[in-house]
């Protein structure tokens, strides 16, 4: 990278190509939280009445619409929450005024909790599951995808093929299931998976998180093999790579070095495309074994109508998911400069 | 998952475009039929929609139906378990009955084969739908709506599909009907992809001499776009299509999973599938059967889906050795085709679908290098 940005006219053209991808980052972030805001509270429901529960009186939800100012215009109620977002927020919850500090994303409607921390506990858990997949969806994808392409037309290629078209067809939460009813009711190999910390005690936390990480990553794993596997081939049919075997470079090499350098740039994208992907494998895989995650928080606070929850948790994950492109533009940009001038 | 391989195919340009036409639907044909895996994958969807379309007269035959509950054929001493091995299975019922409700289990299974592929069908045609007009329209329509639109899409595809449709199924008051909502809420969700491609694909369709005669010689836009551009965007949409089905069956299941999809006591794979890792030990069929009839559905879609991309894709039609021997056939075509351009640009009333199928399936089919990622195409 270093001599990329040496080359001083590009140079700054790059710079400016980040510089115009953090503020297309900001202007969607901002025009998610809009819709999904607009979108959640014009709500066909009455959020006051499932909020107070089916035994409310009238005066009691009328309290309650108070209190969550669901009276107030929708665009003031947004720029309320903006606010929040920015500088934090002041709340009365009935008997005491509680301070949101910044970003305030409000309070659960069900327990009064701030938002903010309740995903600020979750984090962690979706965190270890997510990356903790991504490197081992990354490691098997690729591999078996160098693989297949390295070994084309014998019968591992086939046999490899074959696998990962298992992969893409099953759901994650059936391999789940399967996965844990094999490996930890069957044949007792692991304990029934519980989440501990990473600080409290790191192997515990691997040992626990493996089935998870092994469901969510096979499934995503199928996808990457069959991208590298063809991207490799696509590279091997070029020129440059049948003057590399002209001039006797081995064949490990080219398929190590050469060939794997066509597969890099769509890799990225498809890792940084699939984070939306695997977060919704992580919602899914999270319930399934029953780790406290945000994505068993964000179903509960669905089942609850839990607005705010439901509301913050979908801007963080989409936040995640745009950074997570962003990133990848940027990292595509570095690996082939001709993207920085389209 | 692979939405990126097709988002990566399109501004690579026209290896996609071959609109099937009169022509080009028999060459789509031949190219499928050559791929004997593609073949075995359509056999086995038409029999899911045999079977999906026939659930009532399956079950009328096994004099079952999916909601009754039999009180009188589970355990109740022992937690609701099935009387009888196999988890209750009898002439009666076929393939036993549900731990805890005794509900039929073939009668839920063919119904469930009717939720999930009526959901992810019409959740489809709801993406296809929006995708193409948005797509059309940011590629013909000025500038401003152009950016407008395409911005618009970028925050679309920015959405995770899960996690959204999860948070708007929830704020939706559940009198409303439950499959069209489902399919609704993934349709208006996850339609980003198909109008990045479609919008791509008009552009290089709107700059192609035809197209062009067509405008020259008064046509107003919207009779272009529907008489000139659409036949030019089938490839590319049945293509994308074909990878949607299976995602959006997937999708469906998933939120039933969780709770949040089809409610009881409307029967649905992915339902069935919450409640079954309990009884894995003493009726393993409640488990295996919906997660082996998704499994086999998911896996016939995206085989079939393959197999429409191969031959919808002449590069990728030549490069597996589909459908090919017919170079000649080839050439002789491509002459037609430069002939039918021309005849195009002279005479527009002339220009029809025909024409538009020879030049470009022949130009495909003599095999142009180039095109930027071309990824996952086999």
């Amino acid at each position: 990278m270093s001599g990329f940005m040496g080359n001083g006219s590009t140079g700054n053209g790059f710079a400016g190509f980040v510089l115009r991808r953090a503020v297309g980052v900001l202007v969607t972030l901002l025009a998610i939280s809009v819709i999904i805001y607009v979108v959640f509270y014009v709500t066909p429901g009455n959020v006051a009445q499932i909020t107070c529960g089916p035994r409310c009186s009238p005066a009691q939800v009328q309290q309650v619409a108070d209190q969550l100012r669901l009276d107030d215009p929708l665009y003031v109620r947004y720029w309320h929450f903006l606010e929040g977002l920015v500088a934090g927020q002041d709340y009365s919850t009935g008997t005491a005024v509680q301070h949101c500090p910044a970003p305030c994303l409000g309070l659960s409607y069900q327990s009064d909790q701030q938002v903010t921390e309740l995903i600020l506990t979750k984090l962690p858990v979706s965190l270890s599951l997510v990356f903790g997949s991504m490197v081992m969806w990354l490691i098997l994808g690729v591999g078996t995808g160098v693989l297949s392409a390295w070994r084309r037309g014998r019968l591992s290629e086939r046999v490899l093929t074959g696998v990962t078209l298992v992969g893409v067809a099953t759901p994650v939460f059936v391999i789940g299931l399967v996965l844990m009813i094999v490996v930890c009711g069957e044949l007792e190999l692991l304990p029934f998976p519980q989440y501990v910390n990473l600080t409290d005690d790191p192997e515990q936390w691997a040992w626990n998180l493996l089935l998870p990480w092994l469901s969510l990553a096979l499934i995503e794993a199928a996808a990457f093999a069959r991208l590298t596997r063809s991207s490799m081939l696509e590279t091997l049919a070029e020129d440059h790579i049948r003057t590399f075997r002209a001039y006797g470079v081995g064949e490990r090499s080219v398929i190590g070095r050469h060939a794997l350098r066509g597969a890099f740039a769509p890799v990225i994208a498809l890792n940084a495309n699939n984070v939306g992907s695997a977060v919704g494998g992580a919602v899914l895989t999270e319930t399934l074994f029953g780790l406290p995650g945000i994505g068993r928080e964000l179903v509960h606070a669905v089942d609850v109508v839990d607005l705010p929850v439901v509301v913050g948790m979908v801007l963080v994950v989409g936040f995640f998911v745009v950074i997570a492109n962003a990133l990848a533009d940027v990292l595509y940009a570095v690996a082939d400069r001709r993207v920085v001038l389209a | 998952m692979s939405d990126v391989l097709i988002a990566s195919q399109a501004p690579g340009g026209t290896d996609l475009s071959v609109p099937p036409g009169a022509s080009g639907a028999r060459q789509f044909w031949r190219r499928l039929r050559a791929q004997r895996a593609a073949l075995v994958a359509a056999g086995v969807v038409a029999l899911l929609v045999l079977v999906a379309l026939a659930a009532p007269l399956l079950t009328a035959i096994e004099g079952q139906d999916p909601t009754t509950y039999h009180p009188d054929l589970i355990d109740s001493a022992r937690g609701g378990v099935p009387i009888g091995s196999f988890g209750g299975i009898s002439g009666e019922h076929w393939l036993g009955v549900e731990p805890q409700t005794g509900r039929d289990l073939f009668a839920r299974l063919v119904y469930g084969a009717r939720v999930s592929l009526g959901v992810a069908l019409a959740a489809t045609v709801v993406q296809i739908v929006i995708g193409v007009v948005v797509g059309v329209a940011a590629a013909l329509g000025t500038r401003w709506v152009d950016q407008l639109l395409s911005r618009f899409t970028d925050i679309i595809v920015a959405m995770p599909l899960m996690i959204m449709s999860l948070a708007l199924l929830a704020i939706v008051p559940s009198s409303f009907p439950r499959p069209v909502l489902v399919a609704g809420v993934i349709g208006l969700i996850a339609w980003g992809n198909i109008a990045k491609i479609v919008r791509a694909q008009t552009l290089t369709l709107k700059g192609l001499d035809y197209v062009s005669a067509a405008r020259l010689s008064g046509w107003g836009t919207w009779r272009i776009a529907r008489r000139e551009l659409l036949p030019g965007l089938a490839a590319p949409v049945i293509t994308y299509a074909a990878i949607l089905i299976p995602q959006n069956i997937t999708v469906e299941a998933a939120l039933s999973f969780l709770g949040v999809g089809m409610k009881p006591p409307t029967p649905s794979w992915g339902q069935m599938l919450t409640a079954a890792d309990v009884w894995y030990q003493a009726a393993p069929q409640y488990l295996l059967l919906p997660a082996g009839a998704l499994f086999v559905t998911v896996l016939a879609l995206t085989v079939l889906g393959d197999g429409v991309r191969t031959a919808l894709d002449p590069r990728a039609a030549s490069r597996l050795r589909v459908g090919t021997g017919r170079r000649r056939e080839a050439k002789v075509a491509s002459v037609t085709a430069a002939a039918s351009v021309t005849t195009a640009t002279s005479a527009v009333s002339a220009t029809s679908v025909a024409s538009v199928t020879g030049a470009s399936g022949a130009s495909g089919e003599s095999g142009e290098s180039g095109g930027a990622a071309q990824g996952g195409a086999s």
